[in-house]
């Protein structure tokens, strides 16, 4: 099954931009990265007024990635996270933005069978990449049968709020592929990159344990 | 009337919303999917005081998508009328977006940028160059003047102190700290003509409609909040923050829904947090260790436009029985935005410094600390004299001193090692109050036999949906399954704010109400109704079990729901519940005791937790499996409080430098080892409510820090008085 998403992620572009340039190209990801740690006070030099004014349409690019055994052909501004990318324009807001920074482990997916935080990856370095979110995770669908892992999360009650619950139990899932499930500790240790705000962890190291003895 | 039979309440159920939780289908403030929606990012000050001189937006509205950037250079007046029935602290002085040139604290919105993708508006954001005419802003308390105290006393403090046998002197440090609930805070506006609907991040539909009506000077049904689902927010998100008027003003300038998501960044100076404080405590005991005298001076930080205070002194007055008591409560006004209720609000802040300092006397006195605390343990309220509604805290004591072996315990300081460790345990005691307030529930028995109840309450992680389904199914006599509970509309009928462990006593009596009436209404239909074969039978003699209504001794006569609506054509039934507290006459509150053991590294100074007891008086349990949830999460925030999370600013100019979460620490899985809550059984309030609960959600998370504090003394011999105790004040 394939979809082609026919909107564009880049918005129209205005009629003062000029050609797109290497140099101006530079300058505006120079920016992007500069002023994260700048704030908003300083001003680039590299971009004053009448630079911008000739800005031109964000690079992007075009993608196709396998999202839950669905392939989609998308065109992204290359700036676009794949967590963004998910929740804003795939319809998949079950991957949460936690911190948006690699911190929380809340958006934690599988790619390629690897769990990755979501927010520090690019979309558009996913050329062919198959991706495993949340709501794939079910071999039933959404209202069938669920994975093991998310069943013994209900059964625990290894979440509250719920909000970094998906993200664990992608974490989980990938902990249990790897084998890292020989002790509680070991447990512990590699679920310590997802936080969980409510303190659930006596129980997501349970629910992880239960499923990997059950496999 | 025939009780009910109990098989819902006190069951360990697991979740109703557990599969929604689990599959990703849970739907938080900004997910849910608005035609058309657009983007917004705040531009927040980069000075912590001043004026603003300049906005240059001309770089930013040239990127292509960019639809606005609105400022105070732009901005349309807002009413900010007053709101007789906010939360907000008293004069209504909250901070007003866009309204003017003012600069009041580092990271305050100074404009918003609205673009049509989510990477435009970012970087659009970062685009606007913001001139400002800044000034020193001053962040820190300790060098800046306090208010007027709000104060309290009993007896002669100072009197009873001065002559005391014994005495302990202390001063208790509290770092700033911040909720960081995983979902960040985030609203979606869309106008439909002069209607605005919010889907916002909130713990009080009903409060956040009513701020924001007032904000906007339009009509409070004119607002429609809604909220299904909370991703944590321990007391955050009652309060109409800066964002939401924002997202509402952004959308409507531009015409389009809008949706706003601080970054987590953001949420450190956006939102509120729980103030620094400095608790100075000097006790007065006998060598008996009876304290006479507890004089209490509190100094807490708080904004330059509005005075937050909180309920940080009634423990103080309370929990032991010192005849003389005296305390003066001062707040510092900085260049900050203004704190709010964190977890277990007031009284975790007055258990850190007042179990601390009963530790310090046990120590003093060479008393044990268990047995100091009842020798101080009062009959009555000593605040008020009034009766405790239930006070099981001395229960707490012997089944939390057997269960963790208490008796095992070395008093002496480090004389318990575990090869490079140094093992100590210490414990303290939690109260908290009951608060009752009133609520309102919709119930809805439908003629297929199911039910529908709704409230304009909240779940932002203890399970609202399940408990509140628990007790309408057993005051209904239906199973789980045909019972759905819906919240986060404020279309709802009327409910409290879902903090302060508020919800179960009063939606929980709401609920259990209307049930209860709409029950009623059935079994009167039934007895009067000549086809019914319980035509005639008593009605105060008639239970309902699984839709199917009975005479409670002979189970065989009966009809249920559906057969009794349908002959009567009735397509449901539907009744208004509520619940309105009666003026007190008791004094209540939860109870807890914390026991705590902890390994310190003699060298390195690193302090780990190895076990965890918490012994809880919250009345009676309604959903075992989620209450047991909450009091290991409790735990772990408490642990957090006294070991990691400080929000540090650095004075030079306001900037909190650890706004993120790799900087600003909280538990992590490898730092929580097993952890065990104990609810004392049979322990119904009637007193406090008509289906006997106190509220359990901040009752597990007072005392675990000062317990914390207490273990590491016992472990080290070092009085560590300040949190979070870091490897520095160890070294």
């Amino acid at each position: 099954m394939s979809t082609e998403l026919t909107e564009s992620a880049v918005p129209p572009t205005t009629e003062s931009s000029s050609d797109p340039s290497r140099r101006t190209f530079i300058a505006t990801t120079t920016v992007v990265g500069g002023a994260v740690v700048a704030g908003g006070l300083i001003a680039s030099p590299l971009l004053g007024a009448q630079e911008a004014a000739a800005a031109e349409a964000p690079p992007s690019s075009r993608v196709r990635l396998t999202v839950n055994g669905k392939r989609h052909t998308v065109t992204v501004d290359n700036r676009t996270s794949l967590l963004d990318l998910l929740r804003e324009r795939l319809d998949l807001p079950g991957t949460k933005k936690g911190c948006n920074a690699g911190a929380c482990g809340a958006c934690t997916v599988l790619v390629d069978g690897q769990r990755v935080n979501s927010c520090l990856t690019l979309a558009v370095r996913l050329e062919g990449a198959e991706v495993t979110t949340i709501e794939g995770l079910a071999p039933g669908g959404a209202d069938g049968e669920l994975h093991p892992l998310q069943a013994a999360f209900v059964e625990q009650d290894a979440f509250q709020c719920g909000y970094c619950t998906p993200g664990q139990i992608m974490s989980g899932v990938g902990c249990i592929q790897e084998g890292h499930t020989g002790s509680k500790d070991e447990i512990r240790e590699w679920m310590s990159g997802n936080i969980c705000r409510c303190g659930c962890y006596v129980k997501i190291v349970r629910a992880v344990e239960q499923t990997a003895r059950g496999k | 009337m025939s009780p009910q039979p109990q098989s819902a309440v006190g069951a360990p159920l697991s979740r109703v919303d557990g599969r929604l939780k689990v599959t990703g289908k849970a739907t938080y403030a900004a997910e849910h999917d608005i035609e058309g929606v657009v983007h917004a990012v705040i531009v927040d000050s980069a000075i912590g005081r001043g004026r603003i001189t300049g906005i240059d937006t001309r770089a930013a509205l040239a990127q292509p998508g960019v639809i606005k950037v609105i400022s105070h250079l732009n901005s349309p007046k807002l009413a900010y009328r007053g709101n007789p029935e906010t939360y907000d602290p008293p004069g209504n002085k909250q901070l007003r977006v866009f309204q003017d040139d003012k600069v009041l604290f580092r990271g305050q919105p100074v404009a918003v940028v609205v673009a049509t993708t989510l990477e435009v508006a970012q970087h659009a954001a970062e685009l606007v160059k913001v001139r400002y005419d800044a000034e020193q802003s001053s962040t820190d308390m300790a060098s800046a003047p306090a208010g007027e105290p709000v104060t309290y006393a009993r007896g002669d403090a100072d009197k009873a102190f001065a002559s005391a046998a014994v005495q302990v002197d202390a001063t208790y440090q509290q770092a700033r700290a911040h909720h960081n609930a995983m979902e960040p805070h985030a609203t979606i506006a869309r106008w439909d003509g002069d209607k605005l609907t919010l889907w916002d991040k909130t713990q009080w539909p009903i409060g956040i409609q009513k701020d924001v009506a007032a904000q906007f000077g339009i009509p409070i049904d004119s607002v429609r909040i809604i909220a299904p689902f909370v991703g944590g927010s321990f007391g955050n998100a009652m309060r109409a923050w800066p964002h939401i008027a924002t997202t509402a003003l952004a959308a409507r300038e531009t015409g389009r829904p809008v949706k706003l998501v601080l970054s987590r960044r953001q949420l450190y100076f956006g939102v509120g947090y729980r103030p620094s404080y400095e608790y100075r405590v000097r006790l007065g005991s006998d060598r008996r260790g009876r304290v006479s005298a507890m004089v209490q001076h509190l100094k807490a930080e708080t904004s330059s436009y509005e005075n937050f205070t909180e309920g940080v002194l009634h423990a103080g007055q309370m929990v032991y029985k010192a005849p003389h008591v005296r305390q003066d409560y001062r707040t510092v006004p900085l260049d900050v935005n203004t704190p709010v209720w964190m977890r277990g609000p007031g009284f975790a802040t007055a258990s850190f410094a007042l179990e601390s300092a009963m530790d310090e006397l046990a120590h003093e006195l060479g008393i044990d600390p268990i047995e100091l605390r009842r020798r101080n343990e009062p009959e009555e309220d000593p605040s008020n004299q009034l009766p405790f509604s239930t006070r099981r805290l001395r229960e707490c004591y012997t089944v939390g001193a057997r269960e963790f072996g208490w008796h095992r315990r070395n008093p002496r300081p480090r004389s318990t090692r575990d090869g490079d460790w140094l093992i100590g345990t210490g414990m303290a005691v939690g109260t908290y109050d009951v608060l009752r307030s009133g609520a309102q529930a919709r119930v809805r028995l439908n003629a297929d036999g199911t039910a529908l109840i709704q409230s304009a309450t909240s779940d932002m992680g203890p399970g609202t949906y399940t408990s509140q389904s628990q007790v309408a199914a057993d005051a209904l006599g239906l199973t789980m399954r045909n019972v759905t509970f819906q919240l986060g509309d404020s279309t709802m009928p009327t409910a409290p704010p879902h903090g302060g462990s508020q919800t179960m006593i009063n939606v929980g009596s709401a609920v259990q109400d209307g049930c209860d009436k709409v029950r009623l209404q059935a079994i009167k239909l039934a007895v009067e109704d000549k086809d019914s074969p319980l035509y005639g039978a008593d009605a105060d003699d008639i239970v309902v079990r699984a839709g199917r209504l009975h005479r409670s001794n002979d189970p065989a006569r009966g009809e249920t729901y559906r057969q009794l609506l349908a002959r009567n054509n009735r397509t449901h039934l539907e009744v208004l519940g509520s619940w309105t507290p009666s003026e007190s006459r008791h004094s209540m509150y939860t109870y807890g005791a914390i026991f705590a053991e902890v390994a310190v590294d003699a060298r390195l100074g690193l302090v780990r937790v190895r076990r965890m007891l918490g012994v809880f008086d919250a009345g009676r349990i309604i959903s075992p499996k989620l209450a047991d949830s909450q009091a290991l999460g409790g735990m772990v925030g408490g642990i957090g409080a006294a070991l990691l999370e400080h929000t540090a600013t650095d004075h030079r100019d306001g900037r909190i430098v650890n706004a993120d979460l790799a900087n600003y620490l909280v538990p992590v899985n490898a730092d929580i080892p097993d952890l065990r809550g104990i609810f004392l059984d049979g322990g119904e309030d009637l007193k406090a409510d008509p289906i006997g609960v106190k509220g359990l959600g901040e009752i597990v998370y007072i005392g675990v820090a000062p317990a914390i504090a207490n273990a590491v003394f016992n472990a080290t011999g070092r009085r560590v008085r300040e949190l979070p105790i870091t490897v520095e004040a160890m070294l």
